[in-house]
């Protein structure tokens, strides 16, 4: 009797155990967010001057701070979920810098009633980010491992409400068309015409130029009244190559 | 024996060297397919440092090693056999990313063990030669030029064996020949010695065997996932459907039966047409390009004309065309989608052509038998520089140089292309009012383009252009801009013509006679219109101050200085490297960068391995304590190390102008460089039986006159050979060059054989010190040339020369 008294306050206290060091680490995790939030809120003040109020809105630092990295991130790479740096997901993609993941969200300017088609679901984390601002969030991804493995992540960490497809981005979604943001982050050659097309008006469309680890600039396509595209190139840095007059 | 009374002792020594040379082009090769060629380039050269650390060991061991000689010199062959495939299939297995070294110190590990592992075959093979230089003092000279004359060898054969097998295979075949040699040394050359040579060779042969069957197992290359092939063939339903290989690179064509490729790069936004189906290309596993399908229906096409190249179809009809690049014929097809009659494609890859015209001729149309298409295979420069022939337009469109990424260099390579000469060429084959179209990524911020239009802008100046800003147009989409240089003055109709071309396809103006500002920067907005106002600066009075202040080097490309991708500027680095962690990686141009940090690395690796051993063992290196003699042996190697290759690599670039190919003439001057060396070291010997120390000056003079000679009248000699045909242009090319490697093969064989006769133990530290000079030399020189340029590389080689006779040993 006393054996199985012992044993019931021991597997209480086990049970216990778990469960604070479970919630000392989503703690942890999210003060290593804070702290990364804080960095990469710093580091656009400093740097860029092509966002439209030269800081994030209030609504991505809110959307970074509550999505948690290192659930979308391989387990080997998890430690380093929270350091401002793209990380390897396998089939030679990336899960991108946080920094950039911030700047793009920042740059669709979502409200929470838009919808938004993302076409490269890669890790499922930039779907998950717009999928805090906005429940209207569809994703697809041409490799197969990488979307099941992305629909998974997303529906365990409580964005089952993003739809996601495994397949061609090329022709966007039509049944969910037209969007009013779109963000391509599969590489291509060129920006796919019938993506324009689902693009509302007065919508955007965001685009990262470059390679895994290295991104050269982004792209912003905007469509207005008159159905004309526009593109802004953004290098997401303060830097101009020109000095003085000429 | 003591003395070399056997010849078959000399020809294992030059198949050593011919397979240390084969293997060193070879893994540029194959690190160019599974990474970079950057990274290819640093990695070599630091592999290299097996040469300098034998010297050491060598030095350190020399009587030892020498007591047991046939043992160390079989055990070596046998180690060097085993570890020239071994080293890069383990080496490969490591999971280093060139990509991620920025964000991740644990890839600099990881290059570390790269390094280590590849330096281990040269190790063995330089133990080989450096003992056998010590073992047989009295022969330096014959020892010396059979090493030579063996690189010389290996470095035709290993070009001949890359068009021949895939370069993986000749891993194999290198370890075989190793084992060959060392049967040989032990059948002929160790068979009265003191070992059991039938132990050895049944070693040797059961290698041989177990090679044979497992090594076709493991052999195959693991490309990094980062490579465009590798995350093409992630997509479902693709494969690869056939390979090619040559010394210009691994041609790999991969198709997608599910989902169509769509491979149309700077495609209007405003672009109602998708291409047809199309087949991928790759080149060394990156730098996807496509062959698209044709069936004579010209409607398929269209798709071409809604990119920034298909500008100047829309001034007027163009009957005689020139494409220079035209690779897998996507600029041919935009040309007969646009009617014109007479096209002469320019294509140097042999592969990529054999697979228009044979396998994938029905696919793609045959567009290279078409009778209205005329196919040459040269390389751009060349074909130009042996034509007459005048043109409505030359077409230059998003082509890097194949050979510069091909021979392992890249950014930090000549490229002849965009040269302000090269420029002034295709201009005077322009009609009149012909046009001149160079299209480009858009790199941003920007500097390509602004770089180019500098040079064309020089080159019409050089020509005498009274109006330069009256024959230039510039556009830019979000992906690519293109140049146009009109050899007359741009017409108010031209002007029409470009504006509504561009209007209908979103594309910008940026420069055009008489643009306004708010005409820029309408579509594919930046913050500035930054290719506007360079334009406006590198045409106004002021260019050369605009050029100095820009942030990256956009100073004109010419044949003298030929690195148009050179963009780095040390003054921009301080206001870069803060940006580096917020996305402001692609500011650094890297490849630069990644030249100087090889030579860093050269330099401390150099000084760690070679070096402080050296200095710190000097006893049992034989030098007794205040003597200073030794400082004059190590000057001198030293010496000789930096100039040879400072003097080779100049004549390298100098003669893929004058040959036009660059593997062609890579192979050509090295092989010549290294045969007329050889024979100039085995020539030595009478001069080195010549007890007056000024015997030196004989070759360092030759070397000093003939070099100055060439440097200074090159563009005569080049003007000269020019107007040759192939084979006399190769013969003459290969006579000029051969007095000077004669020359140039004496000092280091004169210097050994002087020192067998006074300080016999300095020779394996010689022997690392020169091992050391080389591993920095290649990296120097490169640095030196984009710096000042090659005239005064050469001069920098003669003066070291002229060191080198100052301190020859006494």
């Amino acid at each position: 009797m006393q054996h199985a008294y012992l044993y019931r306050l021991f597997m209480w206290f086990f049970i216990l155990l778990i469960g604070s060091a479970q919630l000392m680490a989503d703690d942890s995790y999210q003060q290593k967010r804070d702290q990364l939030m804080t960095l990469i809120e710093k580091d656009i003040v400093d740097n860029s001057d092509f966002l439209d109020n030269n800081r994030l809105s209030e609504q991505v630092v809110i959307a970074m701070r509550a999505v948690p990295r290192h659930e979308f991130v391989p387990q080997k790479h998890r430690h380093q979920a929270y350091k401002n740096r793209p990380l390897p997901i396998g089939y030679g993609q990336t899960i991108s810098q946080p920094t950039i993941v911030a700047m793009m969200t920042d740059l669709l300017q979502l409200k929470a009633t838009d919808s938004v088609l993302e076409v490269g679901t890669g890790s499922g984390y930039q779907a998950a980010v717009l999928a805090e601002i906005t429940r209207n969030v569809y994703s697809i991804e041409v490799v197969t491992e990488l979307a099941e493995r992305a629909a998974k992540d997303l529906k365990r960490t409580g964005y089952d409400y993003v739809k996601t497809r495994t397949g061609d981005g090329y022709y966007g979604w039509k049944e969910a068309a037209p969007f009013d943001a779109i963000i391509v982050t599969a590489a291509a050659s060129h920006i796919p015409p019938p993506l324009i097309k689902q693009l509302k008006v007065g919508g955007r469309m965001i685009i990262p130029v470059g390679n895994q680890f290295m991104l050269q600039h982004l792209v912003l396509v905007t469509k207005d009244a008159a159905d004309n595209v526009k593109i802004r190139q953004i290098l997401p840095v303060k830097f101009v190559p020109l000095i003085g007059k000429h | 024996m003591n003395r070399l009374d056997n010849g078959f002792y000399l020809i294992a020594i030059s198949i050593i060297s011919a397979c240390s040379l084969a293997y060193e082009v070879l893994l540029m090769r194959l690190f160019s397919i599974i990474q970079w060629h950057n990274f290819a380039y640093m990695i070599i050269s630091l592999a290299l440092l097996g040469y300098g650390v034998s010297g050491v060991f060598l030095a350190l061991n020399r009587d030892q090693l020498t007591k047991y000689f046939p043992t160390v010199i079989m055990t070596n062959l046998l180690l060097l056999s085993i570890s020239m495939p071994a080293s890069f299939l383990l080496a490969q297995q490591l999971p280093f990313n060139s990509a991620e070294i920025i964000w991740a110190p644990v890839q600099l590990t990881y290059l570390s063990a790269v390094y280590l592992l590849l330096a281990l075959p040269f190790f063995f093979a330089a133990n080989v030669i450096g003992l056998s230089f010590y073992r047989y003092k009295e022969q330096v000279s014959s020892l010396y030029a059979a090493d030579l004359f063996g690189s010389g060898i290996g470095s035709i054969a290993i070009i001949i064996l890359l068009f021949m097998v895939f370069p993986e295979k000749i891993l194999r075949l290198l370890m075989l020949t190793v084992l060959l040699v060392a049967l040989m040394l032990s059948l002929f050359v160790f068979r009265q010695q003191k070992i059991n040579t039938t132990r050895w060779n049944t070693l040797f042969i059961s290698i041989a065997v177990i090679a044979m069957i497992i090594m076709p197992r493991y052999d195959s290359l693991s490309l990094s996932p980062y490579k465009a092939l590798q995350q093409f063939l992630t997509m479902p339903a693709t494969s690869v459907i056939s390979n090619k290989s040559s010394p210009l690179g691994l041609i790999t064509i991969a198709e997608s039966t599910d989902l169509p490729l769509r491979h149309a790069p700077g495609l209007s936004l405003k672009a109602t047409a998708e291409p047809p189906r199309q087949l991928a290309v790759f080149t060394d596993g990156d730098a996807m390009g496509a062959i698209t399908h044709f069936d004579g229906d010209l409607a398929t096409l269209s798709y071409l004309d809604q990119t920034t190249s298909a500008l100047p179809y829309h001034f007027k009809p163009l009957s005689e065309l020139l494409i220079l690049g035209a690779g897998t014929g996507s600029d041919v097809l935009q040309a007969l989608y646009h009617g014109s009659a007479h096209i002469d494609a320019v294509e140097q890859n042999p592969q990529i052509i054999d697979l228009l015209k044979t396998q994938y001729a029905d696919f793609s149309g045959d567009i290279y038998t078409r009778p209205d298409v005329k196919l040459h295979l040269a390389e751009a420069r060349g074909f130009i520089s042996n034509s007459s022939k005048k043109y409505d337009l030359i077409s230059i469109s998003l082509m890097d140089t194949f050979g510069a990424s091909a021979s392992g260099l890249y950014s930090m390579s000549e490229n002849y292309l965009y040269t302000e000469q090269a420029i002034q060429q295709y201009l005077h084959h322009l009609n009149t009012n012909g046009y001149l179209s160079l299209t480009r990524w858009v790199k941003l911020p920007a500097r390509d383009m602004p770089k180019l239009l500098a040079t064309v802008i020089n080159s019409l100046k050089l020509d005498n252009a009274n109006q330069p800003q009256q024959q230039i147009i510039l556009i830019r989409s979000w992906q690519t801009s293109t140049l146009i240089v009109k050899n007359g003055l741009i017409t108010p109709t031209e002007v029409s013509q470009l504006k509504q071309f561009s209007r209908e396809r979103n594309f910008d103006l940026v420069y055009y006679p008489g643009i306004k500002e708010q005409e820029a920067n309408q579509f594919n907005i930046l913050p500035q219109p930054y290719l506007y106002l360079a334009a406006q600066a590198l045409l106004s009075k002021q260019s050369d101050d605009f050029i100095d202040a820009y942030k990256f080097n956009i100073d004109p490309a010419t044949d003298d200085k030929p690195y148009y991708f050179q963009f780095f500027k040390w003054q921009t680095l301080p206001e870069i490297l803060p940006l580096l962690a917020s996305g402001g990686i692609s500011l650094l141009d890297s490849g630069y960068l990644l030249l100087v940090a090889a030579l860093l690395q050269a330099l401390i690796a150099s000084l760690v391995l070679i070096a402080l051993p050296l200095w710190l063992c000097k006893a049992k290196l034989g030098i007794q304590a205040g003597e200073q003699e030794y400082r004059r042996v190590m000057v001198y190697f030293f010496s000789l190390g930096l100039a040879f290759l400072f003097i080779e690599i100049a004549c390298i670039q100098k003669f893929i102008l004058i040959l036009h190919h660059p593997i062609y003439a890579i192979t050509t001057v090295i092989s010549t460089f290294l045969l007329s060396a050889g024979l100039g070291s085995y020539m030595s010997s009478r001069l080195i039986n010549n007890e007056r120390e000024y015997t030196i000056l004989i070759p360092i003079m030759g070397i000093a006159i003939l070099s100055s000679i060439y440097m200074l009248n090159f563009d005569f000699i080049t003007i000269f050979l020019l107007h040759q045909n192939d084979v006399s242009r190769f013969i003459l090319s290969i006579l000029l060059i051969m007095p000077l490697g004669f020359c140039m093969g004496m000092p280091f064989p004169m210097g050994l054989a002087r020192l067998s006769l006074t300080r016999p133990k300095l020779i394996p530290w010689a022997w690392g010190v020169n091992g050391f000079a080389s591993v920095i030399s290649a990296i120097l020189a490169t640095l030196i040339a984009m710096q000042f340029g090659f005239m005064i590389l050469v001069a920098f080689a003669v003066v070291l020369y002229g060191i080198a006779a100052f301190f020859f040993p006494r």
